[in-house]
């Protein structure tokens, strides 16, 4: 089959590789259809992951057809039209049984801090990804659903992370009625946890970030108030402007590990790798949130310490709330926005590339060009 | 206003952002957004019927960090350790826990040794390592690359310039290195 492998830092290209096999009886083949690029691949793709081995095939975010299942899988035959939720968990562990499906224990020998990721490195479990015509899915009667029949393919791959994540970042800020939002980073989580803040209520909806055609699409799809940061010359003071000087109500993280804005943060964590990530974001949210209010955090960080301005956090008397969205919790009620039109997750893709030109992908998505927001990689088997 | 008690008026009326924005308040009930409360799970079960899953064979070592009790049921089969990175890897996992930095610093070095041994080794294959196509910079060329970044105050711009300087300055030097090593061997012979 043709894979999508990486090479090293800012390296990968498509390669010849074995299909993968059933190594569990619960293990289910998945030809791919449809997978996606997301912005924490490209953490990968850097070289900022611990233990992302050469090799290793990317992709987390894929939809696709059964191909094949293991002696114990009950819930899925081949044919079945599915969609995979980025987490691989097993259903039954102590904290699958409480619901936190992103924080599995049985999955993971790498690493017990991370539950386990679809071509994520080995620090999640050393699973290879869906940017391939084929994938193994463990525990496939827990993790897989059906694609609903009325749901489009485009809208189906983003619910398995992107969309679901930005929907729980809001949830994570526990907006009441009429509360000042803030999300940091208006890639496709921020521009859905945007997005989703209104439908939980939230009074006022603002969305920071430096790239213009980002902040366009933050305000035409997620009809956010916008503000370029490098427009200011101190981005927190023109919060507290902005929202009476008591800073917003809600503050949600939505840029993560690479956050640019401070050229120090970003040399030591994204080139040197001395931080688990730079925490410019975190910290513009830290300080631009009210005291007593709540920073909800959905960026992806590595495991490694960041120099996060924790003191000002305690003295605010702040909440903060963060992990990775357990996906196939907020599907039930994500399926039901979808369908009454409230969520359109397809309107923020912008490019669509086949599997034979992912390289190109990768390299355009990294560095922003040509207006990239979303791009969607089809695999060409089938 | 923050120095009095009054919480500043809206912006928006509810009848107001009902108008402009779909579906705005559908989710104003915490109990109508999902996981909520935490830790409880789906009354009708996720699918697992096991208390405790079936065992992967393990067919060759595989390391695990030493905070689990035991290679866990299911497990990644991807690109196994091999090589002197291999060897760090495996260091990595048997000596430090994840609380310890020099765990994770030590995985990190051996992803910069798994990549030189990569290239290596791709040297003795039919298909070696492609600085320009694998870092799809042609795209440069095809998307607009200084379009997309001149005269947009993107923030990122001047970060954009070491990129190249991390992909590309190992090669240089190796390649200094080389030239320097092959032009000292052949002033010794002459
Ligand atoms: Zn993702
Ligand atoms: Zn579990």
């Amino acid at each position: 089959m043709r894979a999508m492998v990486y090479r090293g830092p800012y390296k990968i290209r498509v390669e010849e590789k074995d299909v993968p096999r059933i190594e569990h009886p619960n293990d289910a083949i998945v030809r791919v259809t449809l997978a996606a690029i997301c912005g924490s691949d490209l953490h990968l793709y850097h070289g900022m992951m611990p233990d992302t081995r050469v090799g290793t095939t990317f992709g987390h975010e894929f939809i696709g057809v059964v191909e094949e299942v293991g002696p114990s899988v009950r819930n899925l035959e081949r044919g079945d039209r599915v969609m995979v939720p980025f987490n691989i968990f097993c259903g039954s562990c102590w904290f699958c049984a409480r619901g936190l499906y992103s924080n599995c224990h049985n999955v993971n020998p790498n690493a017990t801090a991370v539950g386990a990721i679809y071509g994520y490195s080995h620090t999640c479990g050393g699973y290879d990804g869906g940017q391939s015509e084929f994938v193994r899915v463990p525990f496939a009667d827990v993790g897989p659903s059906r694609i609903p029949d009325w749901m489009d393919d485009e809208d189906a791959v983003l619910l398995t992370d992107a969309l679901a994540t930005g929907y729980f970042g809001a949830q994570l800020g526990d907006i009441v009625e009429g509360d000042v939002v803030v999300v940091f980073g208006a890639g496709p989580v921020g521009l859905y946890a945007a997005k989703s803040a209104w439908l939980m209520g939230a009074g006022r909806v603002i969305v920071i970030d430096h790239l213009e055609y980002r902040l366009e699409k933050a305000r035409t799809f997620a009809h956010a108030e916008t503000y370029n940061f490098t427009e200011y010359d101190d981005i927190v003071v023109h919060m507290k402007r902005i929202t009476d000087h008591l800073g917003a109500d809600v503050a949600i993280d939505a840029a993560g590990a690479e956050a640019d804005g401070n050229f120090l943060q970003h040399v030591t964590s994204a080139k040197l790798k001395l931080q688990g990530g730079s925490p410019v974001a975190l910290n513009w949210a830290i300080d631009s949130v009210r005291k007593g209010g709540t920073v909800s955090v959905m960026g992806a960080y590595g495991p490694m310490f960041s120099a996060v301005k924790f003191g000002d956090a305690l003295n605010k008397g702040l909440t903060l709330r963060m992990n990775q969205c357990p996906v196939k919790r907020q599907w039930p009620r994500l399926f039901e926005h979808v369908r009454n039109g409230y969520l359109k997750p397809s309107d923020i893709v912008t490019h669509r590339v086949p599997l034979e030109h992912i390289g190109e992908a990768y390299h355009i998505f990294s560095a922003k060009l040509d207006g990239c927001i979303k791009p969607l990689v089809v695999p060409s088997a089938g | 206003m923050a120095y009095t008690r009054e919480k500043p008026s809206p912006i928006e009326s509810r009848d107001q952002l009902r108008a402009r924005i779909p579906g705005w308040g559908v989710d104003l009930d915490p109990q109508d957004r999902p996981s909520v409360p935490k830790l409880r799970s789906e009354p009708d079960g996720n699918g697992a019927h096991w208390d405790f899953p079936e065992r992967q064979l393990e067919h060759r070592p595989r390391e695990r960090s030493v905070e689990h009790a035991f290679l866990t049921p299911v497990f990644g089969t991807t690109c196994p350790a091999r090589g002197v990175s291999g060897l760090m890897r495996k260091a990595a996992y048997r000596r430090y826990s994840e609380g310890r930095a020099a765990h994770w610093l030590l995985l990190l070095a051996a992803d910069r040794v798994d990549a030189w041994e990569s290239h290596v080794r791709s040297f003795l294959t039919l298909r070696p390592d492609n600085p320009i196509t694998e870092t799809g910079v042609l795209s440069e060329f095809s998307h607009h690359g200084i379009a997309s970044r001149i005269g947009k105050r993107r923030a990122d711009v001047g970060h954009q310039l070491l990129d190249p300087l991390i992909v590309a300055g190992p090669w240089v030097v190796a390649c200094g290195v080389a030239y320097s090593a092959i032009r000292s061997i052949a002033g010794r012979r002459r």
